[in-house]
This record gives structure tokens, sequence and C-alpha cells, in this order.
């Protein structure tokens, strides 16, 4: 590879990984993309601290009222405080996010390390079956796949999982393919080493960089599915809060209650903008090439 | 080119059918028994669920239920709405006007937007117009474009008055009141094709721009516009049309939120009312046709890359 960049790293003593956080840490951007998400995670393991009301508590007392102190981003039309569903909402979103890009790197990347490291017919069908899945739209197969299974915020996130982990198996596949003819792998096997294990241990670590932009991207593309498929009343159910079905109330009120379409969209945004921008920094991180400055 | 499209096709069949499996497999992932569902109020009479059986062939093996579906496809005919009785190709056809036009118009916004920040951002880099133009385009892509079409509908429809929040009127029976409907959903759409077409311009541009051709045009002593509109961009412009034409099939996608929210009686309201309604042969049919025309237009895109690109079509 690129030998001339790699040299004055290796000089100074600094290990990949280092280098990696160096030059992370130089994107202003995604460092601040990452406080973002970062603030993001600790509401949402700290939702029941600090949403100043019960989320579900409903009062015909309160119904549709503007912000306030007492409720800055007002009541929704069941008489609940929007803030506090907010808070609680952001569990649903980083959960989904998270959970189902886990389950589609748990499904992709050990199916398209099978596939690259074998070839032949299992190879064949393995990419075949990949760009069938590939060929429908995300979203449409995730609310087929969601449809099928029935609504429920785990069925939502088991069809993004499985819509998601297609765009796995041609990352590792690649991988691997790539991995198969360099002078390690080839040592490895001649070393007498099963293919499992070559995949494992040779493979794998070196997928990881890539693993992760890849991940990072999905995840922000994982919560917008969520919040879709929650805004269609296929994800989270009613009374528990999501950003996605708090849009989707919100829409029947937009005249006499504007307040309500605000806050749960701009958190989806907020997030999905934030993990944006730490892909985009972790892959100019990354990036072995791209030693620009 | 024709042992190209051969070569393609060759691709392309084993993909279908193993669509074909994975569409006709969603019936298997479904909670209860279809028989029970259609049955309704009658649901307790075992006659009646046996002839509902007989008659979707729900009674044989798995393989003669699936070569009989996919026999039927293969004619064309998608099976019967359950909600309403009607053929599912049918509503397809009725509803996909209605989402073409959405998907046109979005996409000419795309590109509008698209191509020409993407040129901008590329011949001034590291300047700010690059970095306003890649901050739009990363605003653009993380906007769901199902809360802008709220607050879109928040500005103009319900502050401002100037737009009906909802709605849909044929370009033939009205074109002025048509556009009027469309024009805030294909915005809403638009949008973000806008940033990808964007970031795929700005790449292929400073690709092109890097090339030996391009130093050599301005070793010429050719001026910078000729260099830039000349050279580059319609090299640049070759991954861009194809990468475009697969966005458009992505389009589909994005309308199922929007139509939904515009209340637009196009594709994505057609499959997610099925989806509500329990009609999975509709939303198995929408699923298949999305497909089917996604996996066209790659087809269009590589025959565009061909058609575009002079030093494939001697290969």
């Amino acid at each position: 590879m690129s030998s001339t960049t790699a040299r004055p790293a290796l000089e100074r003593g600094e290990s990949p990984g280092r280098r990696a956080l160096r030059r992370f840490l130089r994107h202003r951007l995604a460092v601040v993309g990452l406080l973002v998400v970062l603030a993001f995670v600790l509401v949402a393991l700290l939702a029941p601290l600090l949403a100043p009301h019960d989320p579900i508590a409903t009062s015909w007392a309160r119904i549709r009222r503007p912000p306030s102190l007492e409720f800055p981003f007002g009541t929704d039309e069941n008489g609940r405080d929007v803030l506090s569903r907010v808070i609680w909402g952001a569990r649903a979103s980083l959960m989904a996010g998270v959970v189902s890009v886990l389950g589609a790197v748990l499904i992709g990347v050990p199916i398209g390390l099978l596939a690259g490291l074998s070839g032949g017919w299992l190879d064949a069908l393995i990419s075949r079956i990949a760009d069938a899945m590939l060929s429908v739209p995300f979203l449409i197969l995730a609310i087929a796949l969601a449809a099928f299974l029935g609504p429920a915020l785990e069925n939502a996130m088991l069809a993004i999982a499985v819509t998601a982990s297609p765009v796995f198996v041609r990352l590792a596949r690649g991988m691997a393919l790539d991995a198969r003819s360099t002078d390690w792998v080839e040592a490895a096997r001649a070393l007498g080493n099963p293919p499992w294990r070559i995949g494992l241990l040779h493979v794998l670590p070196n997928i990881i960089p890539p693993l992760l932009v890849q991940a990072t991207l999905a995840i922000a593309e994982a919560i917008i599915a969520e919040a879709s498929l929650s805004f269609l009343g296929l994800g989270q159910q009613p009374p528990a809060p999501s950003w996605g079905s708090m849009l989707n109330s919100a829409q029947r009120f937009l005249e006499p209650a504007p307040w309500l379409a605000i806050a749960p969209g701009a958190a989806i945004f907020l997030v999905v903008l934030a993990f944006n921008l730490v892909g985009d920094g972790l892959r100019d991180a990354l990036d072995p090439r791209a030693d620009r400055k | 080119m024709l042992p190209f499209l051969l070569r393609r096709l060759g691709q392309i069949l084993p993909t279908l059918a193993i669509l074909s499996f994975l569409i006709f497999g969603l019936q298997q992932l479904m909670p209860g028994d279809p028989a029970v569902i259609l049955a309704g109020e009658e649901r307790g009479d075992p006659a009646v669920l046996a002839q509902i059986r007989a008659e979707l062939r729900l009674d044989r093996p798995i393989w003669e239920q699936y070569l009989y579906w996919i026999g039927n496809v293969l004619q064309g005919d998608f099976g019967w709405s359950w909600r309403i009785r009607m053929p599912v190709s049918e509503l397809i056809l009725q509803k996909l006007p209605v989402t073409a036009q959405l998907a046109v118009m979005s996409f000419v916004i795309a590109v509008l937007i698209g191509v020409p920040a993407g040129i901008l951002s590329a011949t001034r880099r590291d300047r700010p117009a690059d970095w306003l133009a890649n901050g739009i385009a990363l605003f653009g892509i993380s906007t769901p474009n199902f809360w802008l079409g709220i607050m879109m509908i928040l500005l103009f429809s319900v502050q401002l008055g100037w737009l009906p929040p909802s709605g849909y009127v044929p370009l033939w029976e009205d074109p002025v009141q048509s556009l009027a409907t469309t024009i805030m959903p294909a915005f809403v759409l638009g949008t973000g094709v806008a940033g990808v077409l964007m970031r795929h311009t700005r790449a292929a541009m400073l690709t092109a721009l890097s090339q030996d051709y391009v130093r050599t045009a301005r070793a010429k002593g050719l001026a910078e516009k000729v260099v830039i509109w000349k050279h580059a961009l319609r090299n640049a412009l070759i991954p861009v049309v194809t990468l475009g034409t697969i966005e458009l099939g992505r389009l589909l996608a994005g309308a199922v939120l929007t139509e939904q929210i515009f209340t637009i009686p196009g594709f994505g309201k057609l499959v997610v009312d099925a989806v509500f309604n329990r009609d999975y042969p509709v939303v198995q049919g929408v699923v298949l046709a999305t497909a089917l025309i996604f996996v066209l237009l790659s087809l269009v895109a590589d025959l565009l890359y061909l058609a575009i690109n002079p030093r494939l079509r001697q290969a």
C-alpha cells in the first residue's frame, strides 16, 4: 500500500489506532458529532432522572398546552409532557439504531466472509441473494418485513437489521476477497489453518476500520428507518414514546398545536446529523491513503 | 454491446429468481392464518375456512403454492387484493402514474440543486462555497424527509396559506393545481437526493480535475471555463448519470412517507394502507413491482453508461 504516508507515523512510534485517533480529533466537526452522540446516549441512559414528568401520564386538565416554563416543549393531545417524551424517546431511537445495526453486522459479516473466503457456487449464491435484497429499496423492504412480522419495536429492529445486512455482506466479502490474495493469508493457509480461523484471525481485524465507518453511517440510516416505521405505526407502540410516533400524532394537530412537531423531529435530525458527522470523520481518520496535510 | 447486455441479463435473471423466493417467503412470516383473516365474521365456520384455503391453494404443499404464484406473476397476475376486490396489478398500475409524476418532479429538483452544487464545490475546493455546499448536503441527508414535509406544511400551508397541505389533482385535469399539490412533496423528496447527487458530482469532478487531460488542457492555455465545462464535466457526469438513475429508483421508497404526509394517492399510500388493512397480496405486489422497477433502472443505468462513455463502445 502507500508506504510513503505510513513511514512518518511509524518513525514516531505511533500505532495505527493512535494515528487514527489523532486524525479523528483534528476533524473538529466529527468531534462535535461525537459529543452530541454521547450527550444523546447520556440522555437515553438517564431518562428516568432527567425527565421532569412521567412520559405516559395523561391529564385531561392540560391538553395541548403551548410551551411554558413548566412544560418547555408544551403538552400533547393527551396532556403528556413533550419534553419528557422526547427524553424517553431517545431510548427507543438509539436502541433501535444500535441494536439493528449490530444485528445487521452479526448477520452480514460472517456470511460475507464465508462468501469471500470460500468462493465458487456458495459465493455466487450469497452474492445473488444480497443483490436481490439490495434491489428492493431499503424502506419498502423494511416496511414489508415489519408488516408481515407485526407492529412492534422489536420487529421493526429485526426488519431493519435484515434489510441493512446485505451492505455488510458485500463489504465483508470484498475485504475477504482482497485479503485472500495477500501473502499473509496465503501463508496462514499454507500452514494448514482452516477457513474459519483465517476469517476470524486474519481477515476480520483488517475489516474493522471500514466496518466501523459503515456501521456508524448505518446507525444514522437505521434511526431514520425506525422513526419512519414508528411514524407509520409499525414500530414503537403507543403509549410508549418514540420520536417517529410522536410526529405521527403531531401531524394531526398542526394547526392548533404546531409545537408538537418541532421537538421530536429536531431530535431525530440532530442525532442523525451527529452520527453522519462521526461516520465521515472516522472515514477520513481510518483511510490509510488519506494523510492530506 | 450485445454480449454485455446478455451478460447483464445472465446476472439479473438469478437475482430475480431469488427475489421471487424472498417475496413469496414473506407470506410465511405472516402472523396467523390468512384464511381466518379473510373469513372475517365467518371465521368460526370450518367449511368457509376450508373453501378459502382451497381457493388460495393454502392446502397445497409450499412448492406447489410457489409455482402457482410465480406462474401467475409471470403472466402479469399479481393476485387479488383482499380488501378491495381488485387485481393487485390493476391497483399498482392505477397508482403508479401519480408516484411517477412525483418522482420525476423531485428528480428534476434534485438534479437542478445537486449537480451545480457539486460542480461549484469541486471547483472551489476547501473554500467557503465548498463548505457551504457540503454543509447543505449533509443537512439534506440527515433530515428525515417526513419531518421536512411536516415543517413545510406548517410554514407554507398553516402559517402562510400559500399551498394546499394535502390532496392531489391529476396533471391532465388541472396542471396548475396539480403542480401546486405536488411541489412541496417533490421538494421534500428531491432535497434528500440532491445531497447524494451533490456528493457524487463533487467526488467525480475532483477525480476528473486531477486527470492528465485536464492538466494538458490547462497547459495548452485553455480558459479555465472551457477546461471545467468541456473537459472535466463531460467526464465527471458519466458516473453521476449512472448513480442518478439508481437514485430515481430510490425515490419510490422515499415516496412512501412523503405520500403519507401529503395524502397523495400514489404507490406509497397504497402500500401503507395495505399494511394496515393486512392486505398482504398488495404488500407483496408492491415490493415485487418496486424491485422490478429498480432492476430495470439499474439496467438502464448500465446502458446509459455505455451510451455516454465512448471509451466502452468498441469493447
